[in-house]
């Protein structure tokens, strides 16, 4: 059953810390880069991210995973069938700088099908790894832009916090993109998902 | 982590597995469950992963790892099913690997890093024992006298000019990876009185689904700095521990050369059938 290792079967290899020494090892020069500079459309995504205190996190890693503008996976698990978009990584990687700040270069995902018919609003998937983060936080990011489709998104509207907790997740429209800040703690908390 | 950190048993279940049901639960409304879990519907279904990390991995809250205290977030974790992005992940490929990437002792000039060498191979798989091919394995570590290759680690141990300490290999069909590098030292930390680390190398793991993402640490057998390091004791349980300790290897160590070591890495393996456990 779900939650428990079947027998026979191998439980995982548990997380640690990615530590705050990481940015040698896992800093790419074209990690924010999920589409090249240039790239017709690409919008940048970006935000800060703070700690309970309200200081800026400094020593952490953003990951982003994500559809293409038509809403599929350059991936065999798609069902739709795996397809890619020119030169679109899907992925980004990069570390915060000492304000926190992070910023990434992407393409706007399309719709996404969702369980039971459901259409899942555009959105982005986020690992959060930083010291003091024992096991990678996931969330998502939605588009302040896209109001009926976030109405409609089935992992929005199954938040029981409402509109405050719905609030954390969703980027503002800003010049060239959207913006969000992640907060770890505090009464800004931004919502974390146990996938 | 709210649901990292509850191994009460409930097995009877009904809608949802039992950590979703208890998440929720702690979460509001108990017995209210998210129509997300409601079943599949005539929607689009993917099979979704194993949860059984929650159980191992570490909880948010630790304070004896002082860092933990004002960065892990206080209300639980929302579950969410696994769905299209979830399932689907990065796959990083050979591009990002250099042919010498997985050699650490020598760098781009020839020149040798200082320590013990190791041979530090293993396998990559799924939770049913399938062999993760083809997937990225990243490692970065300090050098043999415990500093890193950081402007940060203010460490008073010595830089060594040859061992930058990051190594970046594929696995092959096998699910199999093999680094070339040196043992590293134990290095102080600020986080209690004459904290040390005990010594370890980063692992960062992608596997084939967003799920599976993985970032751990390796140890070495026997290493006193065990009972002391809350670090490695946010792992709860001993047989997890244990998990991160790699192995001595006589096979793979080499006359004159090389001490081998042996570290498997599992992620997590699949529901056998998505949604199975439900009763809708
Ligand atoms: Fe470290």
């Amino acid at each position: 059953m779900s939650g428990v290792t079947p027998e026979g079967a191998l439980p995982p290899t548990p997380s640690q810390t990615v530590g705050p020494y990481f940015s040698f090892g896992l800093e790419w020069d074209d990690g924010p880069f999920a589409v090249p500079e240039g790239t017709p459309g690409a919008i940048r995504l970006e935000g800060r991210l703070f700690d309970g205190l309200g200081h800026p996190v400094k020593d952490a890693l953003i990951e982003t995973w994500q559809a293409d503008p038509d809403g599929r996976f350059a991936h065999p698990d798609d069902p739709r069938g795996a397809v890619e978009w020119d030169s679109f990584r899907g992925f980004a990687r990069v570390p915060v700088d000492d304000d926190g700040h992070w910023s990434i270069l992407t393409l706007k995902p399309g719709p996404v099908p969702g369980p039971r018919g459901s259409i899942q609003a555009p959105h982005v998937a986020v690992s959060v790894l930083a010291r003091g983060v024992l096991t990678r936080l996931a969330t998502r990011i939605y588009f302040g832009d896209e109001e009926e489709a976030n109405a409609a998104d089935p992992v929005l509207s199954s938040l029981r916090g409402g509109e405050a907790e719905r609030r954390t997740l969703i980027a503002v429209a800003v010049e060239g993109g959207y913006r969000l800040d992640i907060h770890l703690q505090g009464p800004d908390e931004t919502v974390f998902f146990a996938i | 982590m709210a649901t990292h950190g509850n191994n009460e048993v409930d097995d009877k279940g009904e809608g949802g597995t039992r950590e979703h049901r208890h998440a929720v639960e702690r979460r509001a409304e108990p017995g209210a469950v998210s129509p997300l879990w409601a079943g599949p519907g005539e929607g689009l279904i993917v099979p979704g992963y194993r949860r059984d990390h929650e159980k191992v991995d570490p909880p948010g809250d630790f304070p004896a790892y002082r860092g933990t205290i004002s960065r892990h977030p206080k209300r639980p974790l929302v579950p969410i099913p696994d769905m299209l992005t979830e399932v689907t992940g990065p796959l990083l490929g050979e591009d990002r690997v250099g042919e010498s990437d997985h050699d650490l002792t020598v760098d781009a000039a020839g020149g040798e890093a200082q320590g013990q060498k190791m041979l530090l191979h293993g396998r990559v798989l799924d939770g049913d024992g399938r062999p993760i091919r083809n997937t990225l394995v990243e490692i970065w570590q300090a050098n043999a006298a415990g500093r890193y290759w950081h402007a940060w680690d203010n460490h008073p141990a010595p830089l060594d000019p040859h061992f930058e300490g990051v190594g970046r290999c594929m696995t092959d069909d096998q699910g199999r990876y093999r680094f070339i590098t040196i043992r590293p030292g134990s290095y102080p930390w600020g986080n209690h009185f004459n904290a040390w680390r005990p010594a370890h190398i980063h692992f960062s793991l992608f596997g084939r689904a967003f799920t599976q993402r993985l970032v751990t640490q390796m140890y070495f057998p026997g290493d006193p700095m065990f009972d002391h390091d809350p670090i490695f004791n946010s792992v709860r349980e001993a047989a997890d521990r244990a998990r991160l300790i790699a192995n001595f290897d006589w096979e793979a160590t080499t006359p004159e050369w090389a001490l081998g070591y042996r570290f498997d890495i599992v992620l997590r393996g699949r529901e056998s059938t998505p949604f199975e456990e439900q009763d809708s």
